[in-house]
C-alpha cells in the first residue's frame, strides 16, 4: 500500500483545480533536476525554470500588455537621445507655456522647453529611482529578515523588535523625515525611499522563512545533521526569493509615486533636472491657465506604473499558486 | 484576554519611545545649525550662541536625548515652536480636526466602495463583472494621487466651478480632498479583499458549508467573510496610518492648515519642535491603531487569543 | 445495470474541469446504485475522481472549473440533478450529508463547533429555537463521544480524531439518509482511525442510513462496505458486491491493488505493485484506460472501447479478457 501511495502522489491531485503541486518553482533547487531532464538537456535546469516561469508569467493577456507597454517606455527612455526633437534643457523664452502642437507634441513649459523631450530624459530618473529604491529596500529587507530567520531565539527577537520600533513611523512619514534630514537630490532621495522599506521586507522575509522552518523538509534536513547554512541559503532562501520579487516588482510603481510626491514637496529630485514629478510639480501654479505642463507627466508616471503593475500581478500568479485564479 | 491587552500595551509604549529615539535622532544629526538658518546670516557669533542656548541646542548629545524623552513622554510637553512661538502640542490638537476631517473621510469611503467591490468581484470571479473591476482598479492603483486630484481640481473647480479649489471654509471644500485622495486606496483594498476572498472560497470548511445547505449568500456572510477580513483588516489599518500621515501632500495641494502641512512646514524651517511633536504624533496615531487592530484581530480570530493567553509568546 | 427501484441510483455521470487549456477528464459515465441502509465502497487510486463523484451527487461541485457534463443521480425516487438549486439545498445537510477527507481544514476557524452544528440544524429547522438547537447539538457531540459541554470551544482546541467526529456530528445533525464518507479517517492516525470507523458504522446501523465510503484502503472496504465500486482513471471499472469482489476478482486492475497490500496469511515475500502511472487525465488514451499497466493486455485493448459487461449475476466488469485466474 505504502509503495502504491507513493507512486500515486506524483500523479496525484489533478482532480482538484486547486492541488498542492504546482510546478518546481515552490519546491526549492532539488526539484529542478527532474524539471530539466523532462524539458531537454541542453540547458540548466535553473534555465529552464526561468524559462518556464517567464512563460508563465505572460500567460495572461493583462501581464502581455504590460510587457508590451513597458518595453516600449524603456525603449523610449533610452532611446531618448535620438527620439526626442529638443534638448530638455533647451530653453525658448519666446515660446513659453506653448500649447501642444506639431512642433511640441506636448507644448512647452514656462522656460519654453519642450515638455515631450523632458518626458522622455526624466522617464529615466523616475524609473531608475523606483527601480533602485525598491530593489535596495528589498534586498535590503531580505538581508535583515534571513540574518534574523538564520540566527533565530535572541538575535531574531532583538532583530524583529528593532524592525517593529523603525516601522513605527509608516513608510512615507519615514522616508519625509529621512529626506528632509538627508536633503534633496537623487541619492539622498534613494537611500531614504530603502532605508524605510527595510523594516517590512525584513518582517516578511522573516515571515516567510519562519513558516518554511516548520516544514518537514526542513526538519528532514536537520535530521541527518544539514549544516544550518546550508539549510538557510540551499533551502530556506530560495522560497523567499519568489514573494520577493513579487513584492519588489509591486513597491516599483508605489516608489515612482513617492519620488513625485517628494519632489512635489521640494524634498525629492530639485529642477531643473526633468524628473516627472518635479515636471508635475512645477506645472501645478499653471494649472488653470496651461493644464497640459499637468496633464501630461501624469499620464506619463500612471502609463509607467501601470506597466509595471500589470506585469506584477502577472509575477505573482506565476509564481504564487495559492493565489491564481 | 486582559493579560494579552496589558503585554501589548506595554510593547506599545516600548515602541513609542523607541520612535522618540529614532525621531530625535532622525533631526539631531542632520547636517547644518538650525540656529544659524533661524537668525539669518548677518548676525553676531555671541547672538547665534546666545540663541543656541536658549533653544538648548548647546549642551551635550545625551543630555539633549534624555530631556526630549522626559520631556515628551513624562511631561507631555512637545516643546514650543522656534518659529512661531506656539507650544506644538496645543497647535497640532487645534489643527488636527481637518486633518481627522479627510482622513476618516477617506477611510469610510475606502472601506464603504473597496471592500464590497473586491467582494462582488471575487463572486464574479473569472466573468466579465471581475475583470471589468480589476481593470478598473489596475487602472486607479496606478494613478498618482497627487495627479488624480489635481485632475479633479481641473475638472470640478476650474471648469465646472462646482467645488472650491483649495482653502478651509464649509463642508465643501472637504469633498476634494477627501474623494480625489482616495481612488487608489479603494482599488487598493477592493483588489485585497477579491484576494482574499479567493483565498478562502477554496477552503474545505466552505464546501463543508455548502453541504450543510446553507445559501450562498449566507456562506460569504458567515463563514468567507470572516476569515477574508483579517488581511483587509491589517491592511487598513496600515492604510488609516498611512492616510493621516499621507496628509502632508494632500494639505500641501489643497491648501488645508492641517497637521501634515504643520509637518511641512515644520521642515521647510528646521523647527525641530514642530518636526519632533508633529511625528511623534503621527507615531503615537498609528501605534494606536496598530494597537486596536490587533485586539481586533485577538477578538476575531480564536487562535490568536489562544496564542496569547496560553502565554507563549508576546508582541506581535 | 440494476433495477430503478433503487434508493439511490447512479447514472452515468460524467464531470470535467478546465484547467488552463486543458480539459480534464475526471468522471466519466460512472453508475452504481445502493439500497437503504447498506454501504457501498468507493475504491481507487488518488485522483481516480472519487471525490468528484461524490461531490457530483451533492452537486456542490466548484463550477468553473468543474462542468457537469451528464448522467443523473435518483435519491429515493427523486431526480436531484434535476432539481432547482434552492430545492437542492434541502436536500445538502439534510437528507445527503457529507463527511469531509481533512477534519483540520474542513471547520471555520473561527467559529466554536457549536454554532457550526447549530447552523446546520438551524438550516434545515427554520422553525427550531436557539436553546433547542443547542441543546441537540450537546445531544450530537455527546453521541460522538466528545462532552457536550464543549461546544462553545473553536476547532482549534481539538485533536484531529475529535474534529473528525465534530465533522462527523455535523453530517449526521439532520439524520440523513445518506452519507458520503470521503476518506474520513484518511488523515487520523492509524489507532484513532478504528475508533472512528466503528463509530460512523454504528451510528450508521442505527438510523438505518446509506453510506457511500470513498476510500484507499481495501481493509476498510473489507470491514465496512457491502458492494463495492472500484474507481480508476474516472470509471468504474468492476462493480460488486464485497465478497463476489473480494473471492472473485475480475478485473485486473483491483487484482492489482489486492497484490499490492501485504497480507498477514499470505506467504508471499514480496508484494507486487502496479506498474506504471494512471494517465494523464487531459488526455485519456483510447480503449481501455489501463491497458498501458495491464499484464494480460493485448493490442485489441488499445484500440477498442471497452464496455461494462455482467459477468456474473450483479458482477460488472470492464474488461475485453476479465480473466479468472491471474
Amino acid at each position: 500500500m505504502a509503495e502504491k501511495d507513493l507512486n500515486l502522489e506524483k500523479k496525484g491531485g489533478h482532480h482538484g483545480p486547486h492541488g498542492e503541486d504546482h510546478g518546481p518553482h515552490k519546491k526549492g533547487p532539488h526539484h529542478g533536476g527532474h524539471h530539466g531532464e523532462h524539458h531537454g538537456r541542453h540547458y540548466s535546469p535553473a534555465f529552464n525554470n526561468f524559462m518556464e516561469t517567464f512563460r508563465r508569467v505572460f500567460i495572461s493577456p493583462s501581464a502581455k500588455l504590460g510587457g508590451i507597454m513597458f518595453v516600449i517606455v524603456v525603449l523610449l527612455l533610452v532611446f531618448a537621445p535620438v527620439i526626442a526633437p529638443y534638448k530638455p534643457t533647451e530653453v525658448n523664452l519666446k515660446n513659453t507655456f506653448a500649447t501642444p502642437s506639431l512642433a511640441h507634441l506636448c507644448g512647452t513649459d514656462k522656460l519654453g522647453r519642450d515638455i515631450f523631450s523632458r518626458l522622455l530624459y526624466g522617464g529615466r530618473y523616475s524609473l531608475a529611482l523606483g527601480l533602485t529604491a525598491a530593489i535596495v529596500g528589498s534586498v535590503g529587507g531580505v538581508i535583515v529578515g534571513s540574518i534574523a530567520g538564520y540566527f533565530g531565539g535572541k538575535v531574531e527577537d532583538l532583530i524583529m523588535r528593532f524592525c517593529d520600533i523603525w516601522g513605527a513611523l509608516p513608510g512615507s512619514l519615514m522616508t519625509l523625515l529621512l529626506a528632509a534630514s538627508f536633503g534633496a537630490g537623487l541619492w539622498q532621495t534613494i537611500v531614504s525611499l530603502s532605508i524605510s522599506a527595510i523594516p517590512n521586507g525584513a518582517r516578511m522575509t522573516r515571515g516567510q522563512i519562519l513558516g518554511e522552518r516548520g516544514k518537514e523538509y526542513v526538519e528532514a534536513a536537520e535530521s541527518f545533521n544539514c549544516p544550518k547554512r546550508v539549510i538557510m541559503f540551499r533551502h530556506l532562501l530560495p522560497n523567499v526569493i519568489s514573494p520577493t520579487i513579487v513584492n519588489t516588482t509591486m513597491k516599483i510603481g508605489g516608489s515612482i509615486t513617492m519620488v513625485a510626491g517628494l519632489s512635489y514637496l521640494g524634498l525629492g529630485i530639485q529642477p531643473p533636472t526633468p524628473e516627472w514629478g518635479a515636471m508635475l510639480s512645477d506645472g501645478i501654479s499653471y494649472i488653470s491657465a496651461y493644464p497640459h505642463m499637468v496633464i501630461f507627466p501624469g499620464i506619463a508616471i500612471a502609463i509607467c506604473v501601470l506597466s509595471i503593475n500589470l506585469m506584477g500581478d502577472g509575477l505573482r500568479d506565476a509564481l504564487d499558486p495559492k493565489m491564481r485564479s | 484576554m486582559w493579560k494579552y491587552i496589558v503585554k501589548r500595551l506595554l510593547w506599545s509604549i516600548v515602541i513609542m519611545v523607541g520612535a522618540g529615539i529614532i525621531i530625535f535622532l532622525l533631526t539631531y544629526f542632520t547636517p547644518g545649525d538650525p540656529a544659524a538658518q533661524l537668525i539669518g546670516s548677518d548676525a553676531s557669533a555671541a547672538d547665534l550662541a546666545a540663541l543656541r542656548a536658549k533653544l538648548g541646542i548647546d549642551k551635550p548629545f545625551l543630555q539633549q536625548l534624555v530631556t526630549f524623552l522626559y520631556n515628551s513622554f513624562i511631561k507631555w510637553d512637545w516643546g514650543t515652536s522656534w518659529t512661531y512661538n506656539e507650544p506644538v502640542m496645543s497647535t497640532i490638537l487645534s489643527r488636527l480636526p481637518r486633518t481627522a476631517i479627510i482622513g476618516v473621510g477617506q477611510m469610510i469611503l475606502t472601506v464603504a466602495i473597496g471592500i464590497p467591490l473586491g467582494i462582488f468581484a471575487a463572486r464574479h470571479q473569472g466573468h466579465w463583472q471581475d475583470y471589468g473591476v480589476l481593470g478598473v482598479c489596475m487602472v486607479l492603483v496606478s494613478l498618482p494621487d497627487m495627479w488624480v486630484a489635481l485632475m479633479f481640481v481641473l475638472l470640478f473647480s476650474l471648469q465646472l466651478h462646482w467645488l472650491p479649489a483649495y482653502g478651509i471654509g464649509g463642508p465643501q471644500y472637504y469633498i476634494l480632498p477627501i474623494v480625489s485622495g482616495v481612488m487608489g486606496g479603494i482599488a487598493g483594498q477592493a483588489r485585497l479583499m477579491r484576494s482574499g476572498m479567493l483565498e478562502v472560497i477554496h477552503s474545505d470548511f466552505v464546501t463543508t458549508a455548502r453541504a450543510k445547505g446553507q445559501s450562498e449568500d449566507l456562506i460569504v456572510r458567515k463563514h468567507i467573510l470572516p476569515n477574508a477580513l483579517m488581511p483587509v483588516i491589517t491592511m487598513l489599518g496600515g492604510s488609516l496610518a498611512l492616510v493621516v500621515c499621507g496628509s502632508a501632500i494632500v494639505e500641501r495641494l489643497f491648501s488645508i492648515p492641517g497637521v501634515g502641512l504643520y509637518l511641512l512646514d515644520g521642515i521647510s524651517y528646521r523647527d525641530y519642535p514642530i518636526i519632533r511633536g508633529c511625528t511623534l504624533f503621527f507615531a503615537t496615531f498609528s501605534a494606536l491603531v496598530y494597537l486596536l487592530l490587533d485586539l481586533v484581530y485577538a477578538w476575531i480570530d480564536p487562535r490568536i487569543k489562544a496564542q496569547y493567553t496560553s502565554g507563549k509568546k508576546s508582541g506581535r | 445495470m440494476a433495477e430503478k427501484n433503487q434508493f439511490l441510483s447512479v447514472r452515468g455521470i460524467t464531470v470535467e474541469y478546465t484547467q488552463g487549456k486543458n480539459i480534464v477528464h475526471a468522471v466519466n459515465d460512472v453508475s452504481f446504485d445502493l439500497e437503504k441502509g447498506k454501504t457501498l465502497g468507493l475504491v481507487g487510486e488518488t485522483g481516480a475522481g472519487k471525490t468528484t463523484i461524490a461531490k457530483t451527487i451533492l452537486r456542490i461541485l466548484p463550477v468553473p472549473p468543474a462542468r457537469f457534463k451528464g448522467g443523473e443521480v435518483w435519491l429515493d425516487g427523486q431526480n436531484l440533478t434535476a432539481l432547482s438549486e434552492e430545492d437542492m439545498r434541502k436536500v445538502r445537510g439534510n437528507r445527503i450529508a457529507m463527511i469531509f477527507q481533512d477534519p483540520m481544514t474542513a471547520l471555520n476557524p473561527l467559529m466554536t463547533v457549536g454554532d457550526q452544528i447549530v447552523e446546520v440544524l438551524q438550516i434545515h429547522n427554520p422553525h427550531m429555537k436557539m436553546e433547542e438547537a443547542v441543546n441537540r447539538t450537546k445531544e450530537l457531540l455527546e453521541m460522538v463521544g466528545i462532552v457536550g459541554e464543549r461546544y462553545k470551544e473553536y476547532p482549534h482546541q481539538f485533536s484531529g480524531g475529535m474534529k473528525q467526529r465534530v465533522v462527523i456530528a455535523m453530517a449526521l445533525a439532520c439524520s440523513p439518509d445518506l452519507i458520503l464518507a470521503d476518506e474520513p479517517t484518511t488523515a487520523l492516525d492509524v489507532t484513532i482511525q478504528a475508533q472512528v470507523l466503528d463509530l460512523i458504522k454504528e451510528l450508521q446501523a442505527k438510523q438505518n442510513t446509506s453510506m457511500i465510503l470513498i476510500t484507499h484502503d481495501l481493509g476498510v472496504v473489507a470491514e465496512t462496505c457491502d458492494s463495492v465500486a472500484v474507481v480508476y482513471a474516472g470509471e468504474v471499472v468492476e462493480y460488486a458486491s464485497k465478497e463476489d469482489l473480494f473471492r472473485r476478482t475480475k478485473h485486473p486492475y483491483t487484482k492489482g491493488l489486492f497484490n499490492s497490500i501485504p497480507s498477514l496469511t499470505g506467504d508471499e515475500t514480496r508484494l507486487t505493485p502496479i506498474p506504471g502511472l494512471p494517465p494523464d487525465p487531459t488526455h485519456l488514451p483510447e480503449g481501455c484506460r489501463f491497458a498501458k499497466r495491464c499484464p494480460y493486455a493485448t493490442k485489441e485493448c488499445f484500440r477498442t472501447e471497452v464496455p461494462m459487461k455482467e459477468v456474473a449475476p450483479g458482477h460488472y466488469c470492464k474488461c475485453l479478457k476479465e480473466t479468472e485466474e491471474g
